[in-house]
């Protein structure tokens, strides 16, 4: 499962959640973290997870997805003669190659998913996930990352490239056994480009959209009717109780507002729309996580 | 300093950098805004902007040049902008970078061979970096033709401030790969000098990345490889331009500890590339009014009843929780940064999407130099 979106919108949580729901129904899991934001070992209170893969709680693992690392791991894994191997990453030739390719970095970090998916893995005794889950960079302009593999086997044609980004790119768009989250927030400007960033990732790319989560919605506390009593008191008190009420306002009126975005947002999408709570709390780490846990599907 | 208007004093040049999602197009277009009701002449040149917003000023979709946004939306919103103008440009990175190539190209046979070429296609829209760099080509050639008292520059939505430093020379490092040519294409004299050592690597490199693309690679070196200088020079220019004294960043984040912490790694770079920064921006804060005294909750309750009182306490310790945060984050802030020049704007009620709520924002920007504005 892909988790995608717009930057700050809580991929990253809704990953680890859902990583946390699947964990807790037995499913062996892992989350896959890339661009070294190590944000599940900060939920998890460990120094880092890095490119190995780490329990946090049984069934459920992580690791950090170094595209130096990933690439590394696949010329190892691709070239059988070692003294080959040496030649190649004494290269400069390949160091340079490797570092100013456009897209290879996404193309080894997705290679790496999917080989994390693989049901007989390729890496030495390592033990196959009945789910992997992908905390995937967030989309800048509309759905380059997920579309490295198709542009690759495009610009390779043949080869093992070539043969390789098809690969990937048959493993990103086999409905059966891929799917793809979005996030998104209740905020107009992230409500548009979630139905645009459906509507590419299911045209252009050929993924299956299967779930939308709407994140950090606000709970509605206080009905019209409370509105219009606020509304009266807010002129009567003075101080802290007039700032009190104030607040519950705008609140009220977020909360309000959020809603008729999560409508327009169902009314724009095909995915299901499932809502995430905001969750009052300073930082959210694994304890707050479970919150989350407990209302995702 | 608490004033986008003392930030900007004497700059021609500002460019707002910070992590996707945190308002940096609202942020860009308040300021540019701000400023021409100031009376300046000011362009903004933003990527990605709300629909909403962009019609709302008149923006036609990817213009690639700058149109001017009508005075008279000043107006109606209550502003006398004086000889001020506001022109905002929405970036077409593809047409821009088709641009730099033919005016770099050598004569036309060179630019139609890197127009056409297959790699080009793929990557001058696709390629991470191409948007970053095409903004500052673009910035640059605005800022030549010297039409303006003051440029905004609102940053590609990349995953991180940093990319839009480090993404430019990156794509730089592609095209100029000179050195690969020579082993790319193992003909002639290079191959003779490169010798058996290159044709073993050539060979290897066959194996993994497969032939047709190392063909198409090479025809692609080869295309670019006369123009490489002027995107050199270009480049070596347009640094200069930022680190000039009158240039600014400032970097626009959220008060969540994650964007705080890749503000003050931004403002790092900046000082290892020695270009200026000017201060930052935060964006969505969550203010607390005062807090509650003992009797508070009873006030509320006797003025609004019982069950209705308990809510509204809940609600505003909730919100208190937020703001405590929000206050420590930026606190730690502005000790990482080493700067007082922190401009706070508060959690809005509603999405901007017209002038008015852009010069709603400048109120938070511009605090104590906020203008009046007369609304009706």
């Amino acid at each position: 499962m892909v988790v995608t979106g717009k930057g700050g919108v809580g991929k990253s949580t809704v990953a680890l959640a859902l990583g946390m729901k699947a964990a807790e129904r037995g499913r062996r899991t892992i989350v896959c973290e890339v661009a070294s934001q190590e944000r599940i070992s900060h939920a998890f209170h460990r120094a880092s997870v890095g490119f190995k893969e780490t329990e946090l709680q049984p069934n459920l693992y992580a690791i950090s997805i170094d595209p130096d690392e990933a690439m590394r791991e696949y010329v190892l894994l691709s070239l059988k003669v070692k003294a080959m191997r040496d030649l190649l990453f004494r290269s400069k030739l390949f160091t340079y190659l490797a570092a100013a390719t456009p897209g290879l970095r996404e193309l080894v970090t997705i290679g790496k998913v999917w080989e994390l998916a693989l049901d007989q893995r390729k890496v030495k005794s390592a033990k196959s996930y009945d789910l992997v889950i992908l905390d995937a960079p967030a989309t800048g302009h509309g759905v380059g990352f997920l579309q490295t593999p198709k542009t690759f086997a495009n610009v390779a044609r043949v080869g093992p490239i070539a043969t390789q980004a098809e690969t990937l790119n048959k493993f990103l768009t086999n409905h059966r056994k891929t799917g793809v989250a979005i996030v998104a927030l209740p905020e107009e400007m992230p409500v548009n480009e979630t139905a645009s960033l459906e509507r590419d990732l299911t045209r252009t790319v050929n993924v299956a959209v299967d779930q939308i989560f709407l994140n950090g919605l606000y709970p509605q506390r206080f009905t019209a009717g409370d509105d219009d009593a606020l509304g009266k008191a807010l002129d009567k008190l003075t101080g802290p109780p007039q700032d009190a009420v104030a607040a519950a306002l705008a609140v009220s009126r977020r909360a309000r507002a959020q809603r008729e975005q999560l409508a327009r947002l169902e009314s724009i999408t095909r995915a299901p729309v499932t809502t995430l709570p905001f969750l009052f709390k300073p930082e959210l780490e694994a304890e707050e996580l479970r919150e989350l846990v407990a209302v995702v599907p | 300093m608490t004033s986008v208007a003392d930030l900007v004093r004497d700059k021609r040049i500002l460019i707002c950098a910070g992590p996707g999602g945190v308002g940096k197009t609202t942020t860009s277009a308040a300021i540019a805004a701000g400023m021409a009701a100031r009376g300046l002449k000011v362009a903004v040149l933003t990527i990605d902007p709300a629909k909403r917003l962009a019609d709302s000023l008149g923006l036609p979709e990817l213009g690639n040049v700058e149109r001017q946004v009508d005075p008279m939306l000043f107006t109606k919103a209550g502003v006398d902008p004086g000889g001020g103008e506001l022109w905002a440009m929405m970036l077409d990175s593809k047409a821009t970078f088709d641009d730099v190539v033919a005016k770099n190209a050598p004569d036309e046979e060179t630019r139609d061979a890197v127009l056409s070429n297959r790699i080009y296609k793929e990557l001058s829209s696709a390629l991470a970096g191409s948007q970053e760099y095409m903004a500052m080509e673009k910035l640059y050639e605005i800022w030549s033709e010297d039409r303006y008292d003051l440029l905004v520059l609102d940053t590609p939505p990349s995953r991180n401030a940093l990319d839009f430093l480090e993404a430019p020379n990156r794509l730089l490092q592609f095209i100029e790969g000179r050195s690969l040519q020579v082993f790319l294409a193992p003909t002639g004299f290079a191959a003779k000098v490169a010798g058996r050592g290159t044709s073993v690597m050539f060979s290897i490199l066959r194996r993994i990345t497969g032939v047709d693309l190392l063909q198409d690679l090479s025809e692609f070196f080869g295309a670019f490889s006369g123009m490489v200088g002027g995107f050199r020079e270009r480049a070596t220019k347009v640094n200069e331009l930022l680190a000039d004294e009158h240039s600014t960043f400032v970097v626009v984040c959220g008060p969540q500890s994650e964007t705080i912490a890749e503000a003050s790694y931004f403002r790092d770079k900046l000082a290892e590339q020695k270009l200026p920064f000017g201060g930052a921006i935060v964006n969505k804060v969550h203010r607390a009014g005062r807090e509650l005294p003992d009797d508070g909750g009873d006030t509320l309750r006797k003025a609004l009843g019982e069950e209705l009182g308990d809510r509204v306490v809940a609600n505003y310790e909730d919100y208190h929780l937020l703001a405590e945060r929000d206050r420590q984050n930026i606190e730690r802030l502005a000790t990482e940064l080493g700067t007082d020049v922190i401009i706070e704007v508060p959690y809005l009620d509603d999405d901007v999407h017209d002038l008015v709520g852009l010069m709603e924002v400048n109120r938070h920007l511009f605090g104590p130099d906020a203008l009046r504005v007369k609304t009706e």
